[in-house]
């Protein structure tokens, strides 16, 4: 049985939002609940589909499975299953599961008493998966804007909608999301890092407090965040790198659609200088 | 109805400055005042300081302002000396590495690249001042040197763009030209010369490792502000005496995914998350160019590229499926 040695005392009933006792069950270490039935449904039917597009696609190469959007003329219209329809139907699961997955961690923070933290964030990233396959699609006015379902064939995607844009790198939001992400993972190294030189000191010596940690840290930079801002500061950066990302696409091909190197040129042509001679821009 | 969000402090309390602990530091090198910013404590401490200097800190410090300072020199030439040419073209310059025509020579004129050898050479004491200076202030403090070895990932990444690569290949004119814009279409044309970067499995990788690591902190940062209420920030303490935080925070991933790491364990994670991006990463910039030169037929030799890349169907006529090359 799957229960940790202090589990049996936290395995009550309640907390949940729908269907009261009925689904109030675990099943190994697992919490179900009535989303958990939902989610399994959802991501059941989806995976089935995604094996039928396959078959359909003629290749169970597992890089090259790709479940493609609509033809753009089809417009926001339902496509006919083998022409879209089936990724409309699978993009419809993949919001069932994962919206199921969100509630059933509300759920289950209820049940242990602890703040909706974890839910809220991963709504975050639900929120950027929808940008890209709902709202900016919709906004454009076709559901084949969104990108297919597969290893290569979605990076060949980012490659193609990139290149649109001319050089995507120069879209200012990316830049934010992208400095967000490497800001993000710096931060995790140092956080992952100085608790476990803490925990696991040089040779010879007792295990550490936050009071080394801080040491450490103003030693280092001159400032440590403390052991419970470093939590708000990586929940932070984590969550505005999936927001920006979402903004830095659903801003292409809805309010611009030139190359995203001259987005920039507000800049140089501000009046004070834009006929100063010389220089890269003169 | 859980109401404690613990997303930033209501109430600050402020007393003397933590002046830290003194284990095998060399008092004489640690600055003796401290101030506060309530800007700060909402979101964490509100000290400001001690530093520590140090002859490494020193060193670095130096180095390093030594390369922002020959970068910006050669911005404020290329601008004319105008401080309006400066301000509108900043994003624009770059130092650029020589030319192709000088390989690795270490004799090239000024101007046509030598001042971006000379930089290079003082970014790179910078650094590595700076990781000596993480692993000894750790030392004299008795801790782990894990700061240090994660830094040095990074440091390995920083060391192929600018140093391996370019001798591999044969020329300086392969690394990365200091600057805002520039750097960007360095990258951008990179990927363009060897076929699409992202068929490289090691730039895959670093991606994977990227996104995973901020999955891993959104993930962890709002496990921890969830159980703060009992504690739950308190990791060390929580890591030696396992209390109500740590359970409820391992039984929420177990329920939820059938799966939790340990108080300790998700720092393993953190850890070895981000640092094989850097490391990943690393090894795919080194590869390219010097034992691939095109990823995407790299990919079709190796069984997972398709015949040609996913283009979004325009008419119901050209919806393809997406397909290997054909033999």
């Amino acid at each position: 049985m799957a229960l940790l040695s202090f589990e049996r005392k936290y395995r009550v009933p309640g907390g949940t939002l729908i269907g009261g006792e009925m689904f109030d069950f675990w099943v190994g270490p697992f919490f179900v609940g009535f989303f958990g039935v939902t989610m399994v449904f959802f991501a059941g039917l989806g995976t089935i589909l995604v094996f039928y597009s396959a078959a359909l696609q003629g290749t169970w190469n597992p890089w090259l499975i790709s479940v493609n959007p609509p033809p753009i003329s089809y417009g926001l219209g339902a496509a006919p299953l083998a022409e879209g329809g089936l990724w409309q139907v699978i993009t419809i699961c993949a919001h069932g599961a994962f919206i199921s997955w969100a509630l059933r961690e509300v759920e289950i923070c209820r049940k242990l008493g602890i703040g909706f933290h974890i839910p809220i964030a991963f709504g975050v990233a639900i929120f950027a998966y929808t940008t890209l396959v709902v709202i900016r699609p919709v906004l454009m006015g076709a559901w084949g804007h969104a990108f297919p379902y597969g290893i290569w064939s979605h990076l060949d995607w980012v490659s193609y909608t990139g290149y649109l844009y001319g050089n995507f790198h120069y879209n200012p939001a990316h830049m934010l999301a992208v400095s967000l992400f490497f800001t993000t993972t710096l931060a995790l190294a140092l956080h992952g890092s100085l608790i476990l030189s803490a925990a696991n000191p040089a040779k010879g010596n007792t295990s550490r407090l936050p009071e080394h940690e801080d040491t450490f840290f103003r030693d280092f930079i001159g400032y440590s965040i403390g052991p419970l801002g470093i939590h708000r500061l990586g929940l932070l950066l984590a969550l505005n790198a999936g927001f920006w990302s979402a903004i830095c696409i659903v801003i292409s091909g809805t309010v611009w659609f030139d190359q995203w190197i001259v987005w920039w040129d507000w800049y140089i042509e501000l009046p004070w200088w834009a006929d100063l001679e010389g220089g890269v821009n003169g | 109805m859980a109401e404690y969000y613990n997303i930033f402090s209501q109430v600050q309390i402020q007393g003397p400055p933590e002046m830290g602990m003194v284990e095998d530091a060399d008092l004489r090198e640690r600055t003796d005042k401290a101030r506060f910013s309530q800007l700060f404590g909402y979101l964490g401490n509100a000290q400001l300081g001690p530093v520590y200097l140090g002859a490494w800190g020193v060193l670095s410090l130096f180095a390093g302002v030594m390369w922002f300072f020959m970068v910006g020199i050669s911005f404020w030439v290329q601008a004319g000396f105008s401080p309006g040419v400066f301000m509108r073209d900043l994003f624009y310059m770059a130092l650029e590495p020589p030319g192709p025509e000088y390989g690795l020579s270490l004799a090239v004129p000024l101007w046509e690249g030598g001042l971006y050898l000379i930089s290079s050479f003082f970014l790179l004491v910078a650094v590595i001042a700076w990781w000596v200076r993480s692993y000894v202030l750790a030392d004299q403090l008795g801790m782990g040197k894990h700061v240090s070895w994660a830094f040095a990932s990074a440091i390995w990444l920083f060391l192929v763009l600018g140093l391996f690569r370019p001798i591999l290949m044969g020329s300086w004119s392969e690394a990365v030209p200091y600057g805002i814009f520039p750097h960007l279409d360095w990258t951008n044309l990179f990927s363009l010369t060897y076929g699409n970067l992202f068929y490289n499995p090691f730039h895959a990788l670093s991606i994977v490792f990227l996104y995973g690591s901020t999955l891993l902190f959104a993930m962890h940062g709002a496990t921890i502000l969830a159980v703060s209420r009992m504690g739950g920030d308190r990791e060390l303490e929580q890591i030696y005496d396992r209390g109500t935080a740590s359970e409820r925070a391992g039984l929420f991933w177990r329920w939820t995914m059938g799966f939790n790491a340990t108080m300790e364990g998700i720092h393993r994670w953190a850890w070895w998350f981000a640092v094989l991006c850097t490391l990943t990463g690393g090894i795919g910039i080194l590869l390219t160019g010097t034992v691939v030169d095109d990823w995407f037929t790299w990919a079709q030799e190796h069984g997972y590229g398709a015949e040609t890349n996913y283009v979004p169907a325009l008419t119901p006529e050209d919806f393809l499926p997406y397909l290997p090359p054909q033999e």
